[in-house]
């Protein structure tokens, strides 16, 4: 199982607490992640990435095993403890605004 | 008794009032979407129980909420769980794809930009959702970049009318300093092909055959901040309002100046008169009086607060020319809000309620047609919306 950690508000959102879990089939990559993710919970379908283009949110980011990953190619597999699930994958919203 | 409940959309929530026909004590449910800028909410004409609600946020984007018990609970149509083994296209009640098909409307892919250029539409958020008058699964949706789309299936799906960024001078829009989005739906009770729209900065608009062709309504208005003062295309409308009893009648709160047609905006005239200033966001209409109007005068365009730090409403029994200010019950030194332009609303109880709400949290409500006014709350985030229903 893939772990995701997802902002507050897209966790009330979507009504769960905590942790995602999903279901991945390898190679994991953020596309697959963020696909399942939104098969899962369709109410976040745009609310991550835009609606068509895919293209991540700008106020959004990706981490993985500490590292950004927003710049990366939605299709460059996934750190392998993300893939094992063994670390999180982390999508975070900018620190912005008030 | 009928009572009322008043739908209000914050920057930082949505909260829903209600009270009996006396309208002096109120509950007060919320925050809703706590966190998130609710732009507008409104209830249908048809089932009052049904509410649509604009969620929105500049980290996550555009939802759209759905109640069916008058605001206790909420669904987002199209967004639910579902079983691991099916898999439709997804959360589409938060969709909104400009049309781009060539059999549809020729659709635009340009509007003018701040500095002159031509800038691709981009879908930023719905700023007024406007409910059928006759099917609660029917909901229109003014959008910024500015477009109209229309649901039929409760806010599942949603479908661009394309015929009014391709009627021809979409080219020419642009936006305020506030965006440019949709901000006024008026659908005519009298003919339900006739529709009129408003967008800041471009004009007034409107369709007689339900939505496939479009024309502006813009002669008479006169903006001297722009370069052909009397354009058919470039006005700042703030916001129309109209009168089911005299749907000819339109009532408009421009960038300054506000005006009046009678003839379904084919010509408009000021009615400004005595206004100590005539910029502004808001107006309405009195329920059971057609040719009683209301708006809240603000200072400038530089300075959004009202003249003198005094919160007053003024009142036109007349169809506007002749001005009272009604201020008993209102802020009369030191107040700096602004009321924003879906801020205000009246609901159908005799005597007619008038409700708005500020920038500052407060909603103020009157209960006999403006002459005197109650803060209902006082402290709620920066108010964007405000909507009453009266039900029985």
């Amino acid at each position: 199982m893939i772990r995701v950690v997802i902002p507050a508000h897209l966790r009330t959102l979507a009504k769960v607490e905590g942790e995602v879990q999903l279901e991945v089939p390898r190679p994991v990559t953020q596309r697959a992640v963020l696909d399942a993710l939104e098969a899962k919970y369709p109410v976040l379908c745009g609310t991550i990435r835009d609606h068509g283009t895919f293209k991540r949110r700008d106020f959004l980011r990706y981490y993985a095993c500490e590292e950004d990953w927003s710049l990366e190619s939605p299709d460059t597999p996934l750190p392998e403890p993300i893939a094992s699930g063994k670390e999180p994958f982390l999508i975070i919203g900018a620190i912005a605004g008030g | 008794m009928s009572r009322v409940r008043v739908l209000v959309g914050t920057k930082k929530g949505a909260f829903v009032l209600t009270s009996d026909g006396k309208r002096q004590k109120w509950d007060v449910s919320g925050p809703f979407f706590a966190g998130w800028e609710m732009y507008h909410l409104k209830g249908s004409p048809a089932d009052p129980n049904r509410i649509y609600a604009s969620q929105t946020s500049g980290w996550f984007g555009q939802i759209i909420q759905r109640s069916s018990d008058g605001g206790k609970t909420w669904e987002t149509p199209g967004g639910e769980k579902l079983p691991e083994s099916y898999a439709p296209p997804a959360g589409q009640s938060n969709k909104f794809v400009y049309d781009t098909s060539s059999e549809t409307g020729k659709p635009l892919t340009t509007h003018q930009w701040y500095d002159g250029t031509q800038h691709p539409w981009e879908f930023k958020r719905v700023w007024h959702l406007e409910p059928s008058l006759t099917d609660p699964d029917t909901v229109y949706a003014g959008v910024e970049d500015a477009a109209l789309f229309r649901s039929t299936d409760g806010a599942t799906t949603w479908q661009e009318m394309a015929g009014l960024r391709g009627h021809g001078t979409g080219p020419q829009w642009s936006p305020g300093a506030g965006g440019m989005g949709l901000h006024t739906v008026i659908l005519d009770p009298s003919n339900p092909k006739r529709m009129y729209i408003a967008i800041s900065a471009a004009g007034a608009f409107r369709t007689d055959d339900g939505g496939a062709a479009w024309k502006p309504i813009n002669q008479g208005l006169r903006s001297e901040y722009i370069p052909d003062p009397a354009a058919e295309i470039g006005h700042c409308v703030h916001h129309v309002a109209m009168h089911p009893k005299k749907p000819g009648v339109l009532f408009m709160q421009k960038h300054w100046d506000v005006m009046r047609s009678d003839n379904a905006g084919d010509r408009w005239h000021e009615v400004s008169g005595n206004l100590p200033t005539d910029f502004g966001f808001v107006i309405d209409v009195h329920a059971h009086e057609p040719e009683t109007i209301f708006v809240v005068p603000i200072k400038s365009d530089g300075e959004h607060f009202p003249l003198e730090g005094k919160l007053r409403v003024y009142r036109s029994r007349t169809g506007g020319n002749e001005w009272e200010p009604l201020t008993k019950g209102l802020p009369q030194k030191d107040c700096y809000v602004n009321v924003l332009r879906d801020a205000m609303s009246v609901d159908t109880l005799d005597p007619c309620g008038i409700y708005f709400g500020t920038t500052g949290g407060q909603i103020y409500g009157s209960a006999d047609g403006g002459d005197t006014w109650n803060a209902i709350v006082h402290d709620l985030p920066a108010v964007y919306s405000v909507e009453a229903q009266a039900i029985p």
